[in-house]
């Protein structure tokens, strides 16, 4: 037998029910599950980011920095696992070159290509030019030599220019919010906008991507930024940090309010899907949507947060909770974008049926693989904080 | 006085610039906005416009069809891709419909199903649906998946990129990713054939004459004899995909 085939005869004993022959095989696997997740974490994290800067919540000041640097470490990775996942991945430019504009999919080279230059280049090098301008005086060999790349040769830091750093910067993230807004609704919109799937077919998708992705870009803003300062040694700002969970708490309620809303609406409604989408949910995505997405990502840190609002723990049990809810709600997040994506392809089109889904150890759409792609952010994430430390920042935006 | 007139002007001036830049920017911006209004618009047709009628009452189910189309059509053999295939209802006496296409039908198929259970069978040959606002040319990033100016939705294997979001989109599961060539494949109606004056191999082979293929513009075509002659029914008409391939005695049951 051919040893590609082997995993598809073996899908094709646990087939239940009827389905269509070609829907065996799914098309979107867990790279596509890492697409909007991540997606999401860039949009998230830089709304976080922006909530200090143009909305004027200064408790979240020593994170504002960090947030940009994560929103720019996961963009930078944001594609990969959609160019790894295509048949064709040297035929990638296409998408850029001649884009079928009827198709949701096309602009997204464009946003993101927009988001990425516009928005978050720009805004983390006017941000950090001034800082840049001092470090490449100040530091030796390599190093010195990046910065001083990095200004770009414009070494003015008289207050005038510093204050047209300010402006600038602060116009770029206003321009970025809806930026963030359009690159991950329009990410929801690519999923939503499938008429065919029942399961995806909402006008609440993008809004739901979009809630859900300030969820998770809040939430991991918050656990690295634990994460530095244990790392750092520092003493973690406590203001901050619950004003983070305050946020989070927020996210989190318009979120579930989205998405009950969404199953209320597909309960109440029941049309022809109804049948086939309750055994999904009960069955197939049992473990996946009620353990994980909205018992573990939703509704204990719904409990945990909205606890804490009332009463404070002690410091280091605070801390702790902090920690554990925002890694819980980044799993949940997950599992929120594998629903969508695996659980959209899991029941037939004809609704009389199921195929099923054995994610690999290796290979490009195995485990591994993926796994791979939720690493390097974080290494590259490492990198800039090493290159770009905001603790070592004079200049800062008011 | 004068000072200040020539302030205004100038401030102006930057005005009318700025809405020009703007206004030149947004209506090079606007056309591309038309891709959302694809499925909304009423697609055009002059010319010879292929749709394909199923009358299931002469199905026997034999696969023939679907046999016929792996081999014209280069589809690979194994039972998980397939331009076209052949899906058996049997409407047993307790009410319950039971459906299956075991390998798309190839081999013929097997009643597993006790006699004096079953109320009724039939059997329903699908394929492609040639949609005149096909979800699947819609929604392609590249525009590799294409209508032919027949109406026929064809892909270019060459510029495919593989992303698959057309087999999602596709509401009859008609499309796969070619193992070998890792890009998207569907029926072409046999293209190939008919732009040389012969018929789609399936319809060649049907032993009973259930398929035909021809022009919905003209009126003496075989195809709009059966259209004007059966009470035909397209697959999922609430998707309003366009569906050129109808149905004489469609079952409520299929989908």
């Amino acid at each position: 037998m051919d040893p590609r085939f082997e995993h598809l005869y073996e899908a094709l004993t646990k087939v239940d029910g009827f389905i269509y022959p070609n829907e065996i095989d799914l098309a979107w696997s867990v790279l596509i599950v890492l697409y909007p997740y991540i997606t999401g974490l860039v949009a998230g994290a830089f709304i976080l980011a922006s909530l200090e800067r143009v909305f004027k919540v200064k408790a979240l000041k020593p994170t504002y920095a960090i947030a940009l640097l994560t929103s720019f470490s996961f963009l930078l990775v944001a594609t990969m696992p959609l160019i790894f996942h295509l048949g064709k991945p040297l035929r990638f430019f296409e998408i850029l070159t001649t884009p079928h504009l009827t198709s949701a999919m096309a602009v997204f080279g464009f946003v993101y290509l927009w988001y990425l230059m516009v928005v978050l280049l720009l805004e983390i090098w006017f941000d950090y030019r001034h800082d840049l301008v001092i470090w490449s005086n100040q530091g030796r060999g390599m190093k010195k030599w990046i910065y001083k790349i990095l200004t770009l040769g414009i070494k003015d830091i008289s207050t005038e220019a510093l204050s047209w750093d300010q402006k600038l910067g602060y116009a770029v993230t206003i321009i970025g919010i809806p930026s963030a807004f359009l690159l991950h609704g329009y990410v929801g919109f690519i999923f939503g906008s499938i008429k065919a799937n029942p399961w995806w077919s909402t006008t609440l998708m993008p809004v739901i991507f979009l809630f859900s992705a300030m969820v998770s870009g809040i939430a991991l803003v918050m656990v690295i930024f634990m994460l530095v300062n244990y790392i750092r040694k520092e003493k973690i700002d406590m203001k901050c940090l619950d004003t983070i969970g305050k946020f989070l708490l927020y996210a989190i309620i318009i979120d579930f309010a989205l998405e009950a809303l969404d199953q209320v609406h597909r309960f109440y409604v029941a049309d022809e899907s109804f049948d086939t989408i309750y055994l999904l949910m009960s069955g197939k995505l049992y473990i996946t949507l009620i353990g994980m997405q909205i018992i573990v990502g939703t509704v204990i840190p719904l409990i945990v947060l909205g606890f804490m609002q009332f009463y404070k723990p002690k410091v280091k049990i605070r801390q702790w909770l902090y920690f554990i809810t925002g890694i819980l709600v980044l799993v949940g997040i997950f599992f929120m974008r594998w629903n969508v994506v695996i659980g959209g392809q899991l029941f037939s089109k004809s609704f009389n049926g199921f195929t099923s889904f054995k994610l690999d150890l290796i290979g490009a759409e195995g485990f591994l693989g993926a796994a791979i792609w939720m690493i390097v952010p974080f290494l590259i994430l490492a990198f800039l904080l090493w290159l770009l430390p905001p603790w070592k920042k004079i200049s800062e935006h008011f | 006085m004068k000072e200040k007139k020539k302030k205004i002007n100038r401030r102006k001036f930057i005005g009318y610039s700025g809405l020009i830049t703007g206004g030149v920017l947004a209506s090079s911006i606007a056309p591309s906005l038309g891709g959302i209004l694809m499925a909304s618009r009423k697609p055009k047709n002059d010319g010879p416009w292929y749709g394909i009628g199923i009358d299931i009452e002469k199905c026997i189910g034999c696969g023939n069809c679907a046999k016929t189309c792996k081999i014209e059509n280069d589809v690979p053999k194994e039972p998980f891709f397939f331009r076209n295939w052949v899906e058996q209802y049997t409407l047993k006496k307790d009410g319950s419909m039971l459906i299956e296409a075991p390998n798309g039908g190839i081999d013929g198929f097997k009643q597993t199903e006790a006699d004096e259970n079953i109320l009724k069978t039939f059997f329903v040959p699908k394929m492609c649906n040639h949609c005149a606002k096909s979800p699947c040319t819609q929604v392609c990033p590249v525009g590799a998946t294409f209508e032919s100016p027949e109406g026929i939705a064809l892909i270019d294997e060459k510029y495919c990129i593989g992303c698959g979001y057309c087999i999602q989109a596709c509401p009859y599961g008609c499309r796969y990713l070619h193992p070998d060539t890792d890009v998207a494949d569907k029926c072409t109606l046999c293209y190939h054939r008919i732009k040389k004056g012969m018929n789609p191999a399936c319809m060649d082979t049907c032993p009973t004459g259930a398929r035909i293929s021809g022009d919905l513009n003209d009126p003496e075509s075989d195809l709009n004899k059966f259209l004007n002659t059966k009470n035909v029914q397209v697959l999922k008409p609430q998707m309003n995909t366009g569906s050129k391939l109808f149905y004489n005695a469609l079952n409520r049951e299929v989908k």
